[in-house]
């Protein structure tokens, strides 16, 4: 019986081991659906959003960044191109301490406090998670070195990258201006401008100059590398690949020898000079000195070197032709004649008799010629030719300031003139409604007499009066200035021009024309304030003088360059066309703090004039003259 | 001679459960084909696997070969050695990865933890099979004490994943065992009531692992990283899966341990759906041979093993796949039969002999 019920226990217990299987088999079942459940959630359910995320893991889009567009002069000569080396680049995202790694690198690789600045300065702006360098133009060996330590340093790699280099240091700086890495402001303005995309993977981008003007041009189109990565973000395969197209070239119409002549004339003064091609609006020379070396900004500027631009007197980076706003002095005189002329308030034949002051009608200031005693009499021609300045009070007198500023405007002055560049001033035409709005003040006549000589409240820039100086050397056609010739697509190597046609003609009679343009030649004839420059010019030009104060002279006292402080001395002036008959080359020059136009600007026009016309090998220029020290002969004497 | 073959062949086959093996080998087919695609095609991680299993095999031979009562006899003194290596390990055990786990024993080093997950489930059958006939709440009680000793040691090394597994097949021997169904709801109530308890007493990683559990985005890059990445590839690959060889995650280096625990993310990938779910069939198979075999085992002993073989084998599936699917937390758990690694290839193919043991000795019995 015992022996029964222990069987029949045995039975149950069986039964209840059978029963706990099962449900043990039932419970496997169950946890092994919950893992199918989890598998169809994440395997159809989100399959896609998960497909996207391994996609998203696996692809990395690498952008790839055009080659940037030359810029040649017109004859091809190179002012800014681009070439390879091999930087030691940084990202700070993979890095945790940057000190020590750069100072682990340093171990290998050369790296100056400088460079180190940069990096700190660059890493303060970086814009995005983006590698930054540290070195740039590695040589063979630091490649050879880094690489054999590469697996040290996560997070820092080499990279071959395309640099952009100006040949010519700076020669022409202001007019190709330079790269510079794209700040938070550059990324703004490109954001506006929907271009950030083409930027993706761009360091650098047009800061100033033609580089900043034909950015869109130069920059060419970012391609894109769509590369496999692996969990370290190291490419692994090129999925697919869009190429870069490479920015267009520049060709210009500046002549680099030129410019270089242009530029040695200077010598160490400073100035500004614009030479144009009145046929068609070319600017050949475009001088702004002193220049900087471009070079220096690409990789951003080092604090101390930059400082010092920016504080140096001479202020180099100024670009004087174009921003520079100076009063025109006597070369302003030409315009007013053709004023006189075609408002009919002169005759070619009507005279003055000059006593080497000017008077207003009761009123006992005196508005002194630059030559005490006076010119005797004087018409038109001669007025031009010894610049006399009374003849000029009493036209600007009897045409009237709203007369003068309205016709001058036909010449461009207060207004820009278009130049393919940034920056340009637009000088001061002054009329009464100019000085109601900027003065809130009354015109005086007084305000008016000043104004004929191209002094008071005219003020220009180079380009404009190089600019009107083309138009006069044209008889009246005006064309919209240009540095850029022609624009050359980099991939199909077709040129397409860049505005050549003439803007407007200026309906004058052409023996107003005449008589100025004889008139502007005779000053470099015997007799003439140009004469001395141009004595023995085998060619005919036609020129005018001036000399432009930088401080007003009080009555009664004489102006003595020796006593006066060099900044504040007399800026040179000269405009000048060539040949006279058949103009190529039209120019504005002016010297600053130099003193007489004709002494001291003549000689560069002439320089220029002749290195463009005649090819003349650079005369070597003269130690720096002194105003007021030379004899004085006419031109040198010649004053407002 | 003829006859001399078949008869080392019957002899060398006697012992062999065959739906169990020809499950084991298809589960084996698929480990090979996903390691190959996970190490990057290399056929020295194939070797290297092959000289496991031809281990394993024989292991599983010996095993299979060895009648139950010969294990028996060995249960206890398996269980209480390994008990003190762990305790050795407590005292004097090397910290390796911040955890307290390998008993350096001059010659070589062992993990007592790794020896205490086949002796525990032999010791509570080997104590319930001796008290069979008078199994009283007691029994259980001893029973608990039995292994919350081991599984307390090895949680305080720390290795929550093993002393969770640990605890989860000793609790396997004492439901089968028949512990009573009031008691085991008691038990589960208060385990979740212990919950905060056990929290508390958590190290800092392993409370990150829950927390990251819960939202791996938490750590993107540390703790939840292979969370995260792992359940990438397995949505990634949809129903068919990318192919095999054609994982990006898994080529790609995105998955860590993708050869061993985090292997099962480069199948699901590359199989999709339909792979996991002829994995999840193959599995069943193997789980449903064991636990025929338990329910045909014929002594008290014997089905208590065999059932908690099945059960923990299932429950490293489970797991192991909960977690590369981002419902368990990430535990070092491989995926039995998958995953590489030769040591618990060898166990596991171990415990495949003695249910083949137990399988074929008894049919030996009934002839």
């Amino acid at each position: 019986m015992p022996q029964f019920i222990e069987l029949k226990n045995l039975e149950g217990e069986l039964a209840e081991f059978r029963r706990r299987t099962a449900f043990a088999a039932g419970f496997v079942l169950l946890l092994f659906g919950v893992l199918f459940g989890r598998f169809v959630y994440l395997q159809v359910m989100n399959h896609e959003y998960y497909y996207t995320q391994a996609e998203a893991n696996r692809i990395s889009l690498v952008p790839i960044v055009p080659n940037r567009g030359l810029i040649v002069d017109r004859n091809g000569i190179v002012l800014a191109h681009n070439f390879t080396a091999y930087t030691l680049e940084i990202n700070p995202t993979q890095v945790g301490d940057l000190e020590a790694t750069i100072d682990a690198l340093s171990q290998l690789i050369e790296i100056a406090p400088k460079d180190r600045r940069r990096f700190k300065r660059l890493l303060d702006e970086s814009r995005q998670l983006a590698a930054i360098p540290i070195r740039t133009r590695l040589s063979e060996d630091e490649i050879a070195r880094f690489a054999a330590n590469r697996y040290r340093f996560p997070g820092v790699d080499i990279n071959a990258r395309l640099f952009r280099r100006y040949p010519n240091g700076t020669l022409a700086s202001h007019v190709v201006g330079y790269i510079g890495r794209i700040n938070p402001k550059d990324m703004e303005t490109l954001e506006e401008n929907s271009l950030l995309s083409n930027y993706r993977g761009s360091e650098h981008i047009g800061k100033t100059g033609l580089e900043q003007m034909y950015e869109r041009e130069l920059h060419g189109t970012t391609g894109l590398e769509q590369v496999e990565v692996d969990s370290g973000g190291r490419a692994v395969r090129t999925l697919s690949r869009t190429p870069p197209v490479s920015g267009n070239n520049l060709q210009l119409h500046l002549d680099l020898r030129l410019q270089e002549a242009a530029e040695a004339a200077f010598g160490n003064r400073r100035g500004a000079l614009v030479a144009i091609d009145p046929a068609t609006g070319g600017v050949l020379a475009f001088v702004s000195k002193p220049g900087f070396d471009p070079n220096l900004f690409i990789d951003g500027i080092d604090p101390p070197t930059w400082n010092e631009l920016n504080t140096h007197p001479d202020r180099p980076m100024v670009n004087r032709a174009l921003s520079g706003q100076y009063p025109p002095g006597s070369t302003y005189k030409p315009f007013m004649a053709l004023a006189g002329l075609e408002l009919g308030k002169r005759t070619p034949q009507y005279s003055i008799s000059d006593p080497g002051f000017f008077t207003l009608p009761g009123n006992s200031h005196h508005y002194r010629d630059w030559k005490p005693g006076g010119h005797g009499s004087v018409d038109m021609h001669r007025s031009l030719v010894i610049s006399c300045d009374t003849y000029y009070y009493q036209l600007a007198f009897d045409l009237g300031i709203d007369a003068i500023s309205t016709f001058m405007r036909q010449f461009g002055f207060g207004a820009r003139t278009g130049l393919d560049l940034e920056g340009e001033a637009i000088g001061i035409n002054p009329s009464q409604e100019w000085k109601q709005r900027r003065f809130r003040q009354k015109w005086y006549v007084g305000d008016t007499i000043s104004i004929g000589i191209g002094q008071g409240y005219n003020v220009m820039s180079l380009m404009q009066l190089a600019n009107a100086t083309a138009i006069i050397a044209n008889k009246g056609v005006v064309y919209r200035p240009h540095l850029v010739d022609q624009i050359q697509d980099a991939t199909t190597r077709e040129r397409r021009a860049v505005h050549a046609e003439a803007l407007r003609t200026l309906d004058f009679k052409p023996e107003n024309w005449a008589l100025v343009q004889r008139a502007m030649v005779d000053v470099n004839m015997p007799g003439g304030t140009g004469h001395r420059a141009f004595a023995d010019a085998t060619y005919r030009v036609g020129g005018k003088t001036g000399t432009s104060q930088v401080i007003a002279i009080k009555q009664g006292q004489r102006y003595d360059a020796k006593r006066i402080d060099e900044r504040h001395r007399d800026h040179a002036l000269y405009i000048a066309y060539a040949p006279a008959d058949n103009p190529k080359i039209a120019l504005a020059v002016l010297v600053e703090n130099a003193g007489g136009g004709g002494a001291n600007a003549a000689p560069l026009a002439r320089t220029v004039i002749d290195f463009y016309l005649l090819g003349r090998p650079i005369k070597p220029i003269d130690a720096e003259p002194i105003p007021g020290t030379a004899a004085a002969g006419e031109a040198n004497a010649e004053r407002d | 001679m003829q006859n001399a073959i078949e008869t080392v062949w019957r002899r060398g086959t006697a012992h062999v459960d065959v739906p169990l093996l020809i499950a084991v080998m298809l589960l084996v087919i698929v480990g090979m084909v996903t390691l190959y695609s996970a190490s990057n095609q290399s056929l020295d991680r194939l070797e290297g696997k092959l000289f496991n299993l031809g281990v394993a095999f024989a292991v599983m031979w010996i095993a299979a070969n060895t009648p139950l009562s010969r294990v028996m006899r060995f249960a206890l003194p398996a269980y209480a050695t390994a008990l003190v290596l762990l305790v050795a390990v407590a005292l004097v055990g090397d910290v390796r990865n911040g955890a307290r786990r390998w008993l350096d024993l001059g010659v070589i080093s062992i993990q007592p933890s790794e020896l205490m997950k086949i002796a525990l489930p032999l010791a509570l059958a080997w104590y319930f099979d001796r008290y069979e006939s008078s199994l009283k709440l007691s029994n259980f009680a001893i029973a608990t004490i039995l292994f919350i000793l081991p599984v307390g040691l090895i949680a305080k090394q720390p290795d929550l994943g093993t002393a969770l597994l640990l605890s989860a097949s000793g609790c396997y021997v004492l439901f089968l065992a028949g512990l009573s169904w009031k008691v085991i709801i008691g038990l589960g109530a208060a385990a979740l009531a212990a919950l905060p308890v056990l929290w508390s007493v958590m190290h800092d990683y392993q409370r990150m692992r829950v927390r990251i559990l819960i939202d791996p985005a938490q750590d993107p890059l540390g703790a939840g990283y292979h969370t995260i990445q792992s359940t990438i590839a397995v949505g990634s690959g949809g129903w068919f899966g990318k192919g095999w060889l054609q994982g990006t995650q898994a080529h790609l280096d995105f998955l860590p341990e993708r050869t061993t625990d985090f292997i099962f993310a480069v199948y699901s990938e590359e199989f999709g759906l339909v792979g996991n779910a002829i994995l999840l069939v193959l599995f069943l198979l193997v789980i449903a041979r064991g636990l025929v075999i338990t329910v045909n085992a014929p002594t008290m002993f014997s089905r208590l093993v065999a059932g908690s073989i099945t059960m923990t084998f299932f429950t490293y599936a489970f797991v192991n796949m909960g977690m590369v699917s981002g419902i368990l937390p990430v535990v070092g758990v491989p995926l039995p039969l998958i995953s590489y690694g030769g040591t618990a290839l060898v166990s596991v193919f171990f415990g495949f002999g003695m249910l083949m043991s137990i399988s074929t000795h008894r049919k030996l019995i009934r002839s």
